[in-house]
């Protein structure tokens, strides 16, 4: 019993053995390499025609990405950095760590997004996400859910993307009146969350009324669950868009295996696995098309702020959001 | 005589020195990164709620738990072992799992607020900072209560027979056995609750209700991971060390040795007076457990329908978590045990801080730090498991010294010059002395130390590679993945195997000093 636990002990601290084939390393978030992530299946497809190791290396969530690249520098392993958003994109480039990507793909993304260093791998609309049976009539704007007596779970910009994407959707949707917004919205809002899981855990435990996820958040109670309850709210005002993003890093020594990767990244192989694994609309819709319920909620205007834009307003924003909801 | 402690004290002063080098190191590593210390007037209106939130927490907890360890300490019923054991589990489940047990009773859908309903009557918000010291409370009434139960059942027979041959009532028995014990005890349990309660962040933030709830250690995160402003992370964790520091001295001076002397192990019940002093018992003893079982229950009660369809990842990483938990465990105690034992040969500031600090680094901080140190040499992914285990050791090595040395300072007391007369030293000593006197606590203890180390999310998530997630890393994976019920289940895992690990140590103390 002894010499087993101890072999246990040994191989799960034993330093993976340097493989002789070139490795691609991939650093990305958490939930992009789990086993229920895209991970896998990208990994297979990828190495089925590099004639490589495609190694995905989990840095936290999206928000903790960036600070793992400041922090490793130019020492790092990593060939590739997968999973930035667009509100991120502005400091990414600032760090003068990424390299320009080189690929001209044209995308299915609902606005123009163009980017000489990152290029996208998916997207999503923001939006409240309710239960249709407990509320038949969801708010159709910001006023309208400030104006009713809906309770929401919302996550910490200061922890969070979908937070921070939340305080861009007021601001960009709402500009100067962003803080009468968040002053109206303060007794809607039950807690504010450190991240995504533990919001939408509350929200599925009836703790609130709605909460801030994606527009595709109904298809996966749909299709992995059967289960259509769940509704996105649409708004009048239009959605903020969150555009997931891959850059390559200048001090990679792997530099074709990067280009090539990043070029199979945007064909069906890789896109058509983004759907019922990241829930998120791929950045090039596959041959095959979407899967049920990601066109159920379809908002007619998509808002985006410019990277700089959305970098510049952020500290402002964050001010007001604070003062608005400090109690 | 002094001679023979050398060995002893210059062990034990390395060891303080390595733990200050472990606390102070990342810090310095991370300051170093950035330039120059500044903090603003948000950090600092959340070092202000922090501080108070903390404060709070401690001393209601403690002031609850003390009713709570008395009715244990004279009352005999049914169940009374078990109700013990259960003490463990709340301070042992993952924050965020206990939030969710807490909601599931406590919340605007709960138990309590679903009956309030059905009887016309107004619900009781939890958002807010009476939710923040509702789970605080929950999570470390526990553990006071267990640590002011050890201070009472240490009392020697001889004590509490001579009060009864006094004719002590109840008021007497306060005055002269329970009151010197509690002042001895007391400082050490605020202490560790309040250090405990200023590094909180997912439950502060998640009950909190808003900005206003703001941490010290969430505005760490905010600085690291959103303005990678690191000078200004090192500085609030300075902030917070600094703080804890100042908690651990008060404590220091407060803190009186209650000088009972030692007994010859005779099994005697503290006297259990009847009539109101015996229904209150009862009342604490039923309040607390409910309080207790009803959230825990809950959390079973999710976690079970997923049970069947676990992913297959949940088994490699809850062997990979075990592994983790019984190595620090063990590391762990044997360097709280030999600071403990020099402690009570000898006051030592210095080992006394060593032994306490750890507790207030902020995990992001000394990730972070650990990293910044470990990157030149090597790739932080190959040494994942043993920095986790390191961390974890240093991190739950505080809660161990804090168990050990009032028993530490008893045995020095009560045994010490009888022990050196005899030369009895060395492995001897530790064999025939030190082991069996102090094995009830030092099961406790590494049982604590154990099921923390399984929870511990830590620093895992820094250096985690592709295939080292640890259960905890699971269960958050799983929760991102909209997998909730799956997550639920994994949790329910998680807390059975730290509950297990806890209950193996703990009985396995009480069995060897019986």
């Amino acid at each position: 019993m002894k010499a087993k636990l101890l072999a246990a002990g040994l191989t799960v601290i034993a330093i993976p053995a340097l493989a002789e084939t070139p490795v691609l390393t991939v650093l990305t978030y958490d939930s992009f390499t789990s086993e229920w992530g895209p991970g896998p299946a990208i990994e297979a497809a990828f190495e089925a025609s590099c004639a490589c190791d495609l190694r995905f290396v989990p840095a936290g969530d999206g928000a903790s990405l960036l600070a793992r690249v400041q922090l490793e520098g130019a020492a790092s392993e990593a060939d590739i950095v997968l999973g930035l958003d667009t509100n991120l994109i502005a400091a990414a480039a600032a760090t003068g760590l990424f390299a320009p990507h080189g690929v001209s793909a044209t995308t299915t993304l609902p606005v123009a997004f163009d980017d000489p260093l990152f290029l996208p791998f998916d997207w999503g609309w923001f939006a409240f996400v309710h239960d249709r049976t407990k509320l038949p009539e969801a708010p159709t704007s910001f006023d309208a859910l400030a104006a009713s007596d809906l309770k929401i779970v919302i996550q910490d910009p200061r922890s969070s993307t979908p937070g921070l994407g939340l305080l861009m959707w007021v601001k960009a949707a709402h500009g100067d009146r962003a803080a009468d917004i968040w002053a109206a919205l303060a007794d809607n809002i039950v807690t504010v969350t450190p991240g995504w899981s533990e919001a939408y855990g509350l929200f599925l435990e009836g703790e609130a009324d709605m909460v801030l996820s994606y527009t595709t958040s109904p298809a996966y109670h749909l299709i992995a669950e059967g289960d259509d309850t769940k509704a996105a709210a649409l708004f009048d005002e239009g959605h903020y868009m969150q555009i997931e993003v891959a850059g390559k890093l200048a001090a990679s020594d792997q530099t074709d295996l990067a280009d090539q990767f990043l070029a199979f990244m945007l064909t069906d192989a890789f896109q058509s696995a983004i759907p019922q694994t990241n829930w998120m609309y791929p950045a090039v819709t596959p041959a095959a098309g979407l899967p049920e319920g990601f066109d159920a909620f379809r908002p007619a205007v998509s808002l985006l702020l410019p990277a700089d834009e959305a970098q510049s307003a952020r500290d402002a924003a964050l001010a007001e959001w604070q003062a608005a909801l400090a109690r | 005589m002094a001679s023979r402690a050398r060995p002893l004290n210059l062990t034990a002063l390395a060891l303080a020195a390595l733990l200050l080098a472990l606390v102070a190191g990342p810090l310095v590593a991370v300051a170093a990164r950035g330039a120059g210390l500044s903090l603003g007037p948000a950090d600092w209106a959340a070092v202000r709620f922090t501080v108070m939130q903390a404060v709070l927490s401690a001393l209601i907890s403690t002031l609850l738990a003390i009713p709570v360890a008395r009715a244990l300490a004279r009352r005999r019923f049914p169940g009374r072992g078990f109700l013990i054991t259960l003490m463990g589990a709340p301070f042992l489940l993952p924050a965020v799992v206990a939030v969710i047990g807490l909601l599931a009773i406590f919340g605007r859908a709960g138990l309590l607020n679903q009956t309030l309903a059905s009887l016309g009557l107004p619900v009781v918000p939890i958002y807010g900072l009476q939710g923040v010291l509702l789970a605080h409370v929950f999570l470390n009434l526990p553990l006071a209560t267990r640590m002011i139960l050890q201070g009472w059942l240490a009392i020697p027979a001889e004590r509490i027979r001579l009060a009864g041959s006094l004719g002590f009532g109840p008021a007497e028995t306060f005055r002269h056995l329970e009151r010197p014990m509690l002042r001895e005890v007391l400082p050490g349990v605020v202490l560790v609750i309040l250090i405990i309660c200023l590094t909180s962040f997912a439950v502060v933030l998640t009950l909190g209700g808003g900005p206003g709830a703001t941490t010290i250690e969430l505005a760490i995160y905010q600085a690291v991971r959103f303005d990678f402003d690191l000078s200004r992370a090192a500085g609030l964790a300075g902030v917070q060390v600094a703080i804890c520091a100042v908690a651990a001295l008060v404590a220091w001076v407060v803190v009186r040795p209650a000088g009972f002397g030692t007994g010859l192990d005779r099994d005697i019940q503290l006297p259990a007076p009847a009539g109101w002093r015996r229904e209150g018992d009862i009342l604490a003893l039923l309040a607390a457990a409910l309080f207790l079982i009803l959230p825990l229950m809950a959390v079973i009660l999710r976690g079970m329908p997923g049970l069947a369809d676990l992913p297959a990842s949940v088994l490699p990483a809850a062997g990979r978590s075990i592994v983790v938990a019984l190595v620090s465990a063990c590391i762990a105690t044997a360097t709280a045990l030999t600071l403990a034992l020099a402690v009570a040969r000898r006051p030592q500031p210095t080992i006394e801080a060593a032994a306490t600090l750890p507790l207030a680094t902020s995990g992001l901080v000394l990730g972070t730090g650990l990293f910044l140190i470990v990157q030149p040499f090597t790739s932080p992914m190959s040494v994942a498991l043993p920095v986790t285990i390191l961390v974890n050791t240093a991190l739950t090595l505080p809660y161990l010294y804090r168990i050990l040395l009032p028993e530490a300072q008893a045995l020095h007391a009560g045994y010490g010059r009888l022990a050196d007369s005899l030369s009895l030293t060395g492995r001897a000593r530790l064999r025939w002395l030190i082991l069996p006197r102090l094995a009830r606590p030092l099961g406790f203890g590494a049982g604590v130390a154990a099921a923390l180390s399984m929870g511990d999310l830590g620093v895992i998530t820094l250096f985690a590679g592709e295939r080292q997630a640890t259960l905890p890393l699971v269960v958050q994976q799983l929760t991102g993945a909209y997998r909730m019920e799956a997550a639920a289940s994994a949790a329910l895992v998680l807390v059975s195997l730290s509950f297990a690990l806890f209950w193996a140590f703990d009985a396995g103390g009480r069995r060897a000093s019986a």
